[in-house]
């Protein structure tokens, strides 16, 4: 069997993770559980390989925290919004496909900011075209060009968020070259 | 006991029976959206979004009700699993749903999809036409 090797610096995030869960299903983050865990970590992640995810190396804390109580925030009020379209408008809502296409070409990006699009109410990803990143998205209550420009401008800010805590370097000097522009 | 932990203990009571009651109201909006969108597109915003916010307010009310912050991880793990879930099931039906036509048209203002979907069933009939394969094929 061929299989790519991994440093263990690519599979760190991993294992870290893999033992946080330990720990936290266990509610028990002693040494002696976490070093178990850390074993079990390892030759779980040696016996079901996977293809590692290739982060881009930088994670910016300071960014991360607005963009999550912001989400937080949109999720709130996107929550609502569809309460209130469910109750008011039910059967009569028009929907709209509309295609957005990404700055990043990065698999991570795209998926991370079609989860964060998904999890906002309101908008759903229906189809990811890989080779432009595209992403195809269904809006609910999207009645005109207006609301489809709206909903447009809103994923691209969620993937310039997106790209501000964790966009590898180049991306964030393209995103700063043409907001600057 | 002294009074302060009281004016706590009720505090802490009052914000999660707040936290509580709006999140099984968001359960019931996932509930009346079902009955009441039309197509199964729409159906999916309903059925899987307001639920993420229900589910982080319901956990949160365990959490403050347990008192003990072991707790804590078990339910972030809980809610960060159904973030990582629940967009990838919505994405899998509603592309399904698009797939076998399972939408109404004429509810769509635009659908920037369809001529690609068009598009790529006629670069795929045009070298071996392999019928019935194509999903525009009609």
């Amino acid at each position: 069997m061929s299989r790519k090797r991994i440093s263990l610096r690519q599979e760190l995030p991993l294992l870290v993770w893999l033992v946080i869960v330990w720990g936290a299903l266990w509610q028990d983050f002693s040494p002696g559980n976490l070093l178990f865990g850390a074993l079990l970590a390892a030759v779980v992640a040696r016996l079901f390989y996977l293809p590692p995810v290739e982060l881009s190396g930088r994670f910016s804390v300071l960014r991360a925290i607005p963009f999550a109580v912001q989400f937080l925030g949109r999720v709130v009020a996107a929550s609502f919004q569809v309460f209130y379209l469910a109750v008011v408008r039910g059967p009569k809502v028009t929907n709209a496909v509309v295609a957005v296409p990404l700055r990043s070409h990065s698999d991570l990006m795209v998926t991370a900011t079609g989860h964060v699009i998904s999890l906002i109410p309101g908008s759903l990803v229906v189809e990811v075209d890989r080779s432009t990143s595209t992403l195809y998205i269904h809006g609910l209550n999207v009645r005109n060009a207006d609301d489809v420009l709206k909903l447009r401008k809103e994923v691209r800010d969620t993937e310039a968020g997106l790209i501000r805590v964790m966009g590898t370097k180049e991306e964030l000097a393209a995103l700063n070259l043409e907001v600057g522009a | 006991m002294n009074p302060d932990a009281n004016v706590v203990d009720t505090v802490i009571d009052a914000v999660s029976a707040v936290f509580m009651i709006v999140g099984a109201v968001m359960s019931l909006a996932a509930a009346i959206g079902l009955l009441r969108f039309p197509d199964l597109m729409s159906r999916m915003h309903a059925a899987t979004k307001p639920q993420v916010l229900g589910l982080f307010l319901l956990l949160a009310a365990v959490g403050l009700q347990l008192r003990t912050w072991w707790v804590w991880p078990v339910l972030l793990l809980a809610w960060i699993f159904q973030l990582l879930t629940v967009p990838v099931s919505a994405h899998m039906v509603g592309r399904a749903g698009y797939r076998t036509k399972h939408l109404h048209r004429e509810l769509l203002s635009t659908d920037e999809l369809e001529a690609v979907v068009l598009k790529a069933a006629e670069a795929a009939k045009a070298p071996a036409s392999d019928g019935g394969r194509s999903p525009a094929a009609e």
